[in-house]
């Protein structure tokens, strides 16, 4: 697999680093001078200094035979740009991107970016699974979005307290197949009873998501979920 | 008509003193304050300090559903993502980024948007200058096709739909902290008195 990396910062430092070491072929491109350098005195020769957002250094680099592009400065604009170019210019069959600026998120997808990550939205996940809310917890999203993992914490008031998981409508399109309680997960039998403070865990279409609310966290008071 | 430009350098703060003499409601958007002291007194637009490439601040600044819609600041990428927000997610109807890498500029028209290239236009006019041969390329290359959009091909906002009620349908119900609201609609402010957006 050949994986051009743009930007060397800690990020795409990194993910080189780790990529040589997994056995695949790798260029990384940064436009620094002194930070390729630097790079280069480390993990060996496969750092080019140049930008990586200038169409002539892309070619030079052999983004039209890579296999994968990985965008990963520290800017949006930039690492939109890579990509785009990448995908649309050198047809790079497969281009993530490092998104800051959640609100960018949809409209990278629209441009064409493959993949997104996005730091901020994997840190506001992890600090909104330890405050309490009341929402369904979105937690990851199977194949191209058609499901989703969702974690449903059961707190005072959820209908489902006190219920046989057999005994709840569960809608078409959903299922139940885990418990964590008290910090152990164990799979979810139909005759077990779930208890106040149970955190289930669930598959689920998006479009049968508020009637999944509705029984297990409680008639829902906006239009929102998650 | 509607014009909002991103970038008030030398260009963009003379392409918006054109707009407004011609009579266009003109939104200029820069995030350093000081550079608004390019715009002539006289000026009868909007200036707005804030982040061109920000869909909120755009929103905020009035851009949804512009007429015209220039990207002209000092970076390439930001001018193209300036842009291509403008284009797929505010609804604008002409949308002209300044993008001076000459491979980037073709590519991008291929994608949709009208490119301009200073490195282009400047070798050009050199050449000619010189009794040299030129490239012949156009300063402004026109938008010769669309960007394929990924999975799905319908633009963010829907096409068919007036701009006004675009600006309703896509704004959020609550575009932000309420601190960063400007206090009035962002029309009428004079040059040198920037609000924040």
């Amino acid at each position: 697999m050949f994986v051009l990396v743009v930007g060397g910062g800690k990020v795409g430092y990194y993910l080189t680093k780790e990529l040589i070491e997994s056995g695949h072929e790798v260029v990384l491109m940064e436009k620094d001078r002194d930070r390729a350098d630097q790079i280069s005195d480390e993990i060996g020769s496969v750092v080019i200094a140049h930008d990586g957002c200038e169409g002539k250094y892309l070619g030079e680099a052999g983004c039209n035979r890579a296999d994968i592009v990985a965008a990963v400065t520290g800017d949006d604009e930039d690492n939109l740009v890579i990509c785009q170019m990448a995908k649309h210019h050198f047809d790079v069959p497969r281009t993530i991107a490092r998104v800051n600026n959640p609100k960018n998120e949809e409209l990278f997808k629209h441009l064409g970016v493959d993949e997104l990550i996005s730091p901020t939205r994997m840190i506001l996940g992890s600090i909104e699974q330890d405050i309490p809310v009341h929402e369904l917890l979105h937690l990851a999203a199977l194949g191209e979005g058609e499901l989703e993992l969702i974690e449903a914490h059961l707190q005072g008031g959820s209908p489902a307290i006190g219920k046989a998981t057999q005994d709840l409508q569960i809608p078409e399109g959903c299922s139940l197949f885990a418990v964590i309680r008290n910090g152990i997960a164990t799979p979810l039998r139909p005759d077990m009873v779930l208890q106040e403070g149970d955190k289930v865990i669930a598959i689920g279409r998006e479009d049968c998501q508020a009637l999944l609310h509705e029984q297990l966290i409680g008639k829902e008071e906006s239009a929102g979920v998650g | 008509m509607k014009t909002v430009i991103v970038g008030c350098g030398r260009v963009g703060s003379v392409l918006a003193d054109y707009f407004d003499r011609a009579g266009h409601e003109v939104i200029v958007i820069d995030p350093v304050t000081r550079a608004f002291d390019r715009l002539p007194s006289g000026f009868g637009g909007s200036a707005l300090r804030g982040d061109g490439t920000d869909e909120d601040t755009l929103r905020r600044a009035g851009a949804d559903g512009a007429d015209i819609f220039i990207a002209m600041t000092e970076g390439d990428n930001r001018n193209v993502m300036a842009a291509q927000l403008a284009q797929e997610a505010l609804g604008a109807k002409r949308v002209i980024a300044k993008i001076n890498d000459p491979v980037r500029a073709d590519a991008y028209a291929d994608l949709g948007i009208a490119t301009l290239c200073r490195t282009n236009l400047m070798a050009d006019a050199v050449s000619e200058y010189l009794g040299m041969p030129v490239s012949g390329q156009r300063g402004i290359a026109v938008p010769r096709g669309s960007h394929p959009g990924g999975e799905h091909h319908e633009p963010l906002v829907g096409a068919a739909t007036t701009p006004e009620a675009e600006a309703t349908a896509t704004s959020p119900a609550n575009p932000g902290p309420a601190s960063h609201q400007p206090d009035a609609a962002p029309s009428g402010s004079r040059a040198g008195s920037a609000t924040e957006v």
